[in-house]
């Protein structure tokens, strides 16, 4: 994305809904700096107690994969389906398992 | 891959119900008329905090006035979350802001009516946003990712503006004969333009049939139409007033309600900047954003100092 002069640097918001869940990506907002994005962000995306903690991060300092490459990143997962316990073929007698 | 590839593929995705995300390959015309109809719409909802932001100084209790200013908050938001969807495009929000400034984005007509009398604030928020919301619950389902996840943020906040919208226009209903009369007075007023809202006829409307095979639109305008003046047929009921339109009628054929002929010489009089408040939000946005600009340099400056003090 191509950075305007004058614009804000962009930031990436990240909310926990409720203590022991993960922070969530919410969406993305313009400030000057972190403090500003923190405050931005609680008017933004937090009007209706969405949240009890928010993390900003510099939009720039993301690094994201490739969709292009999604075939051969993933590849090596792909054929591992013993990873998962369905595929495991168990009597029914056995519990708890 | 070819580009015909690129294009097949892509529309596959789109037509198997598979978002597009922004670092996605997609159709330079498809990405073209999202820029557009994302910022025309984050566009409506900064300038639609006009109309009744006239009214939080004169709202009759503390309740009303924190019920607006909550909504116009809100609206402040919805346009923020938009803003945000479009920049995922490659366009920047000073771009977008020139372009509404300079008046070459269009933003939705109903903002240049006049807000003249308080009974407007419950017309505008059943009437005008009970249509925004059938547009905007369908587009919860818009082909592309960021756009989608901001529609249903906004859906979910948008309720409560078109019950407290319903809420005003009932207190009225239920008051007094000058109270009844501005009911229905707004009503009459709001009424034609909200219809405006969902857009040119279908065999007018020039972007519906890409947009809809792209699945950025789902019902085309006049379907949504239809859904608004069925539903709000039966609402006015409740309020014992009247919708004005001598030709709407039960059609138990089509098992729709008929209604009158839409003037569209207003609606694309409005579109064009003649109507009667265009100068006026244009000029409102344009002075907020000139007396803004020390805010936004002073932030700036202090960013600044305080990275270079940490450096």
């Amino acid at each position: 994305m191509k950075e305007s002069k004058h614009d804000w640097p962009l930031w990436e918001i990240f909310i926990r809904s409720r203590q022991g869940l993960d922070h969530k990506h919410v969406g993305s907002l313009h400030a000057a700096d972190a403090q500003m994005a923190i405050e931005n962000a609680r008017d933004v995306y937090t009007r209706r107690m969405e949240g009890v903690s928010i993390w900003a991060v510099e939009s720039k300092n993301i690094h994201a994969s490739k969709a292009s490459e999604a075939d051969s990143l993933y590849d090596p997962a792909n054929d591992k389906i013993y990873r998962h316990p369905t595929f495991y073929d168990l009597p029914d007698e056995v519990n708890h398992m | 891959m070819s580009f015909a590839d690129f294009e097949k593929n892509f529309q596959d995705k789109v037509d198997a119900e598979i978002k597009i995300e922004p670092r996605d390959w997609m159709p330079e015309a498809y990405r073209k008329t999202l820029v557009r109809q994302i910022s025309q719409h984050a566009h409506s909802e900064i300038v639609g905090m006009l109309p009744e932001g006239n009214w939080i100084t004169r709202a009759p209790s503390l309740r009303r006035k924190a019920i607006l200013l909550a909504k116009v908050q809100d609206e402040a938001g919805h346009g923020l979350y938009l803003y945000s969807a479009a920049e995922t495009l490659g366009v920047s929000r000073e771009q977008m802001i020139n372009d509404l400034h300079s008046g070459k984005a269009k933003y939705s007509s109903i903002f240049n009516y006049p807000t003249l009398t308080w009974a407007d604030m419950g017309a505008i928020g059943w009437l005008v946003d009970g249509a925004a919301i059938l547009n905007q619950v369908m587009l919860c389902r818009t082909s592309y990712g960021p756009y989608a996840r901001a529609m249903v943020r906004i859906c979910k906040e948008e309720s409560f503006h078109q019950r407290q919208g319903f809420e005003i226009l009932l207190t009225l209903s239920r008051g007094t004969d000058a109270q009844k009369a501005m009911c229905q007075d707004a009503i009459n007023r709001w009424w034609w333009p909200s219809l405006m809202m969902f857009g040119p006829r279908d065999t007018e409307s020039t972007n519906s049939d890409q947009s809809m095979k792209w699945k950025i639109k789902r019902k085309s305008n006049d379907e949504l139409r239809q859904e608004f003046v069925d539903m709000c047929v039966q609402q006015v009921k409740v309020l014992g007033m009247t919708l004005p339109d001598p030709a709407l009628r039960w059609n138990e054929a089509r098992g729709h309600y008929d209604f009158g002929e839409i003037d569209w010489a207003e609606f694309w009089n409005v579109v064009k900047g003649n109507g009667p408040c265009n100068k006026q939000r244009l000029d409102a946005r344009r002075k907020a954003w000139e007396e803004g600009e020390w805010v936004r340099k002073a932030a700036e400056a202090h960013a600044n100092k305080r990275r270079t003090k940490a450096a």
